[in-house]
């Protein structure tokens, strides 16, 4: 019996074909709760009427309400859905901890520090004022973090960059809350902003944060074998020729990238980093050059169908995305940690 | 014949008669007294400070039931509660932190990642937001919720058996779970609850009482020998299940004992305190590098945890007039402290 270096058993996985026909499958149950999103909404339009309005904009009611709020919101969450999860996938595999996630490192720390700066010092009080703060403050935590974890003449480790992280989140965490317990306004914002949320979003956000999670997800993607070099162990992983400073900069880019676009339109919805990457490593074993295509399809897939369920749940309100993320979530995850056996890696 | 041997970092003794053997570590000796020492300074020094200033000598009097009777009721009914709930707070988080990272070997799974802490907070927030809030049922509810979400989490990772990567995995589900009720409450209660709320959830000394102290008194008293007992068991542990079971050690009973002991101490201690955050996170390493060990090491690692919080408590009432709520600071104090010994260390064995 082979083994891999996490320590699953590598007994009868799918061969090449199947995985692919999974990632097929996978796309085709992603797009169709793309086309459920765009159907379902507080306004009940008809499928047909809703599939002619999506191919051609004749400018009525529908058609706005399709083109304007509906889109927009499906793209952003399949663009947040799978930035925050190949995020997660590139944390655990960088520090090599099943803990790891977007929460981890300070970025969503970072983020949220600077969002509750930006309202209760400078008054900002727009959307389109928070992204750029909740950019700044994830890259600098991301930044310091990383200097941190990599100093000393040992250089970088990965329980010395997830201790760093950790610290961060601490530190920032103690001032973000210090600021908003002194004051109401920030604290009405902030615990909505902070429970994640995909609604209010327009296509002017979407397209602001648009480029970086591209180029998030393009770096993510191409570093998964250096990814699974990196799993069998810093020594191995530098006797097959794998430079590990650039491989974990470029890793810290990619994380910084995603998770501080995600975060600053949508709000923390940390599980879906935390949870997906393993849920897909217990199915499709611990292969990053699959694992992280497999991510970035099926975390949008949940984040989707969470999103569809807190607006039918509770029409004509709705019950935020990242809550009810954590409900399908975390159940479905403890199931597949108890259904395989597992050695400890 | 008696053998002694010196080295650098630690001294190993072999007795002929009685037949004992053993190894001391003075480093961690020193660590530890230098901490007990510490925490004992700034539980004097944190009664001295308030609306009445007291001179330590008066402090000490006044805590044997010496000195007039107005100070006498200052410092018996207001500020030692609070420095106990503080003290035994402290020491409550740095062990279970110390427990609950070597048993799952993995430096960041304290109680407060892997969902006991959250599983308290939903409680009480749940309490808050349906209006049963106050003071002892707070408490109550606090360490209910601590204690069901323990066992959730234990009886979940059990299947044939535990491990410490299963109970990590699952703890962190139910953390998702928790931590995503908790805000649903939050964001749908009104202001002034959801203000409440979270003036809890960060942790709070102000306005504790006796009541707040006896019960945690009694479950450190019970809890903490536990746990010392079963440390020897636990240095085994560290070098994972097969080795451990090899080495005489029953892994499963001493794994859910510790569980439990320190899903116990974590309870109580946020029943009382609040989810003072971060400080069952970093003492444990904050002990490990000043003493150099491999492992978390108990006893320091509570030390450190009641000297976070005490001086914690201390630099929160220094820096504002209205006393900021403890949790805040133990972040800014524990951290920086964390990052520091991080960016020092240069050898591997204490870089992590």
């Amino acid at each position: 019996m082979r083994t891999d270096p996490g320590g699953i058993a590598l007994k009868r996985r799918p061969p090449h074909t199947g995985r692919a026909l999974g990632l097929l499958a996978a796309l085709g149950v992603l797009v169709f709760l793309c086309l459920l999103s765009v159907w379902l909404g507080s306004k009940e339009i008809s499928f047909g009427a809703v599939w002619q309005v999506l191919w051609h904009d004749d400018g009525s009611a529908d058609a706005v309400i399709i083109h304007s709020v509906r889109m927009p919101r499906t793209l952003l969450a399949v663009l947040v859905g799978a930035g925050l999860g190949l995020a997660g996938t590139l944390m655990q595999a960088l520090t090599r901890n099943p803990l790891a996630d977007p929460g981890l490192l300070g970025v969503s720390a970072g983020a949220a520090f600077a969002i509750v700066f930006s309202i209760t010092v400078l008054g900002v009080g727009s959307l389109y004022g928070y992204i750029w703060f909740a950019f700044a403050g994830a890259l600098a935590a991301t930044a310091v973090v990383y200097f941190l974890g990599t100093r000393g003449r040992s250089g970088s480790s990965p329980v010395k960059l997830a201790l760093a992280g950790a610290a961060v989140t601490a530190l920032l965490g103690s001032f973000t809350s210090a600021m908003v317990l002194s004051d109401p306004v920030a604290l009405n914002r902030y615990r909505f902003w902070s429970a994640g949320s995909l609604a209010g979003v327009d296509s002017g956000s979407l397209l602001q944060v648009l480029p970086f999670l591209l180029a998030g997800v393009v770096l993510a993607i191409a570093s998964g074998p250096a990814l699974n070099s990196l799993a069998l162990g810093d020594d191995v992983a530098v006797a097959l020729g794998r430079r590990l400073g650039p491989l974990r900069l470029r890793g810290a880019l990619a994380i910084t990238l995603l998770t501080g676009a995600s975060v600053a339109v949508a709000g923390p919805i940390v599980f879906l980093g935390l949870i997906v990457p393993h849920a897909v490593r217990f199915v499709i074993g611990p292969d990053h050059r699959w694992l992280l295509p497999y991510t970035a399809v099926l975390a949008p897939c949940l984040l989707l169908a969470a999103d569809i369920l807190g607006r039918v749940m509770a029409r004509p309100g709705e019950v935020r995305a990242g809550v009810i993320v954590a409900f399908l979530g975390a159940p479905f995850f403890i199931y597949l940690v108890r259904r395989r056996k597992l050695v400890e890696s | 014949m008696s053998l002694l041997q010196v080295r650098r970092d630690r001294v190993t003794f072999r007795l002929a008669k009685p037949a004992i053997s053993g190894r001391i570590r003075p480093r961690l000796i020193v660590v530890s007294l230098v901490l007990a020492v510490l925490a004992f300074a700034l539980f004097c020094v944190g009664m001295t400070i308030g609306d009445v200033p007291l001179s330590v000598s008066d402090v000490l009097s006044a805590v044997f039931g010496g000195g007039d009777s107005g100070t006498g009721y200052i410092v018996q009914e207001l500020r030692l509660p609070r420095a106990l709930t503080g003290l035994l707070a402290g020491l409550a988080f740095g062990a279970s932190g110390a427990v609950f990272q070597t048993i799952t070997r993995n430096p960041l799974a304290s109680p407060d990642m892997i969902g006991i802490n959250a599983g308290a907070a939903t409680a009480v927030v749940a309490g808050i937001s349906f209006g049963f809030g106050g003071g002892l049922g707070t408490t109550t509810l606090g360490l209910l919720g601590g204690l069901l979400t323990a066992l959730l989490v234990y009886a979940l990772a059990w299947r044939r058996g535990t491990t410490g990567y299963r109970i990590i995995l699952v703890g962190i589900g139910i953390f998702a779970v928790c931590t995503s009720l908790t805000d649903y409450l939050l964001s749908r209660a009104q202001i002034t609850e959801a203000q409440a709320s979270i003036g809890w959830l960060v942790g709070n000394l102000n306005n504790r009482g006796w009541e707040h102290v006896v019960p945690l008194a009694c479950a450190l008293a019970v809890l903490l020998p536990l746990v010392l007992a079963l440390s020897r068991w636990m240095r085994t542990l560290q070098l994972g299940d097969d080795v451990a079971a090899g080495l005489g050690t029953p892994v499963q009973p001493v794994r859910l004992g510790l569980l439990l002991a320190g899903a116990g101490l974590v309870a109580f201690a946020t029943a009382s305190a609040g989810p003072v955050s971060f400080v069952a996170l970093t003492a444990p390493q904050i002990a490990q590098r000043l003493a150099r060990q491999a492992s978390p090491p108990l006893t320091a690692s509570a030390l450190t945890g009641a000297v976070v919080v005490l001086g914690s408590d201390i630099l929160a009432r220094f820096l504002t007039a209205s006393p900021l709520p403890v949790g805040i600071v133990t972040g800014a104090l524990g951290a920086p402290l964390l990052l520091w010994l991080l960016a020092r260390a240069n050898r591997s064995g204490s870089g992590g």
